[in-house]
């Protein structure tokens, strides 16, 4: 059940990040998130695609260094302050994040972040303690 | 003003100095042979005992002696005399196994000096001058070479060490130093701060003696010019002492290698084989005054000529070229030895691939030392900070194993240039 987050290893080199989403729209792999950590010399993309084995064997197949990493999806609700609220939860549970960002899909009252921390059980149970929900592969579109 | 600091040595005729090398590589063979058990075992694997050696002429029938055998034999083996009658060391950077330790007894010491005072008097120094050393001071020979060498001149002499360049200017103003005597690319950076501060008409100084690192003609003149002095190569290696082997003269048309203390042949790097004098090839030392690390037919993998054109200076002892390159894969980066197999050390314990690549270049005067090493599945992981702090670490270990800094490039596998299917290790930009 686990979601995983594919990172790849980015050179600053023009063109390389359209080259690498290109090569996964070409084999029919649709991207649900997408985000970029850069220093100046090089960086790392992280992404939640449809298929991340297939997604991930394509990658390798073309010499790109990469690293899948289960992470935490939260179905944030889609009222005012429903992010910070989320965010109490995981401060208030003692759990650090190390980085999040959004996924593209939306449903009619909630949206997705993920979550990468330490500790995603503790993570998920403090959410759910506060009847909110983890997403499901199936709600955003996961393999 | 004396022009020579040893007149009777530096313009002996060709015949003296041919008379002096003869008497004293015969004993030096002798030397070797009975004290030193790793040389006499490569003489005796060639089948060649003290008593072939007669004269300079029987040179070419001894072993030679490579950075290899130093380090087989480190740090102990090339010993010619006990420690206990050795009074210094003095070492080259690196780590083990291409760090180079060499011995002195106090004798050995003392020739070296002289060696280094015959320098300091060439460029005009006399015992009225300021002589700023601004080499680095410790293991490294720069700076106790020059600074004996000082002394022995009866310069005052200012044992500054290298960096912190405002010292070094405050120095130079407050003291009135008329030499000084660092790398090339540190006397280019001090021109530069002078020129920058505005302090040119407040510096006293003459000539410099700037080795330890290539430079090029326009470097020279580019220093002449804004230090307003005269710029003066100078060279030498620890494993045959130190700055000094050889030194410029007022002619400023190669180095005069002080003959009565060392043996210059030029050899074929390929073949072994000795080349007449004129024909560009590896330079190779034989020591015939030292006692404790009394090397015979040592390579220095430096590429040069050899000269015995009368120079208008007076002297008579052979000149050497500048080294126009090496016959090994060694680069001098800011005047430290760096060899790529170091690099490649290091990238295999730090989990990297073995393919990099090694950019040098020149800016303003400076290295700019560059490795351009590829990101593997092991250090990678979706932690930015987590690839930041390996990439420390590598930083780390490489200054840890070469002696100077280098910037790291982490780039995408497979990105680094091949030609011909072989893997192009080192670009150096520089123009020497
Ligand atoms: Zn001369």
């Amino acid at each position: 059940m686990n979601i995983y987050q594919i990172s790849v290893f980015l050179e600053n080199r023009a063109g390389q990040l359209s080259e690498i989403t290109k090569l996964l729209a070409d084999n029919g792999i649709n991207l649900r998130a997408i985000s970029i950590a850069e220093t100046s010399d090089y960086g790392v993309l992280r992404m939640i695609a449809d298929d991340a084995e297939r997604a991930s064997s394509i990658l390798l197949e073309q010499g790109n260094i990469i690293s899948m990493t289960p992470v935490s999806v939260v179905a944030v609700p889609d009222r005012p302050a429903g992010l910070s609220e989320v965010l109490s939860i995981i401060a208030e549970a003692g759990i650090d994040i190390e980085y999040m960002y959004s996924l593209f899909t939306h449903a009619d009252d909630k949206a997705y972040m993920v979550f990468r921390v330490d500790g995603e059980e503790k993570l998920s149970s403090a959410i759910k303690a506060h009847d909110m929900e983890m997403a499901t592969k199936e709600e955003i579109g996961l393999k | 003003m004396a022009k020579y600091y040893q007149p009777e040595i530096e313009t002996a005729s060709q015949e003296q100095i041919r008379a002096w090398q003869n008497e004293r590589l015969v004993e030096q063979v002798k030397h070797v042979w009975n004290d030193v058990p790793y040389y006499r075992k490569k003489m005796e694997e060639k089948g060649v005992t003290p008593d072939d050696i007669k004269s300079v002429d029987d040179l070419y029938k001894l072993p030679f002696l490579t950075k290899d055998d130093l380090r087989e034999a480190y740090p102990y083996g090339l010993m010619g005399k006990p420690a206990s009658e050795c009074v210094r060391i003095q070492s080259t950077s690196g780590t083990t196994g291409k760090r180079v330790v060499a011995f002195y007894t106090q004798h050995d010491v003392d020739l070296w000096e002289d060696c280094c005072a015959r320098a300091i008097v060439a460029v005009g120094g006399t015992k009225d001058d300021v002589c700023h050393v601004a080499y680095g001071y410790g293991l490294f020979t720069g700076g106790a070479g020059l600074h004996g060498g000082s002394h022995k001149v009866g310069c005052l002499t200012l044992p500054m060490s290298s960096g912190n360049t405002d010292r070094q200017l405050q120095f130079m103003t407050d003291l009135g130093s008329t030499i000084i005597c660092c790398t090339p690319s540190y006397a280019a950076y001090l021109a530069e701060s002078i020129y920058e501060k505005g302090i040119r008409d407040q510096i006293k100084l003459k000539a410099g003696i700037f080795g330890a690192e290539a430079w090029s003609e326009e470097m020279r003149r580019d220093i002449e010019e804004k230090l307003g002095i005269r710029a003066y190569d100078i060279y030498g290696l620890t494993e045959i002492s130190g700055p000094g082997v050889s030194f410029e003269c007022e002619a400023q048309m190669g180095m005069h290698i002080n003959e009565d203390h060392f043996i210059a042949e030029i050899i074929d790097p390929d073949t072994g084989e000795v080349l007449p004098e004129g024909e560009k090839g590896e330079l190779v030392f034989t020591c015939i005054t030292k006692e404790a690390f009394p090397l015979i037919r040592y390579r220095t993998r430096d590429i040069c000529v050899l000269s015995r054109k009368p120079c208008p200076c007076g002297r008579t002892h052979v000149k050497m070229s500048k080294p126009m390159g090496r016959s090994d894969d060694m680069l001098i980066i800011r005047g430290v030895n760096v060899f790529p197999s170091q690099i490649e050390t290091v990238l295999i314990e730090q989990g990297y691939p073995a393919n990099y690549q090694i950019i040098v270049d020149r800016v303003n005067n400076s290295d700019t030392f560059e490795v351009m090493v590829e990101m593997s599945p092991e250090n990678f992981s979706d932690s930015l900070k987590k690839i930041t702090e390996m990439e420390k670490s590598l930083v780390g270990a490489l200054k840890a194993m070469l002696g100077i800094a280098a910037k790291v490039k982490l780039v995408a596998p497979k990105t680094i240039a091949r030609s011909e299917g072989k893997a192009v290790r080192v670009i150096d930009k520089r123009k020497i």
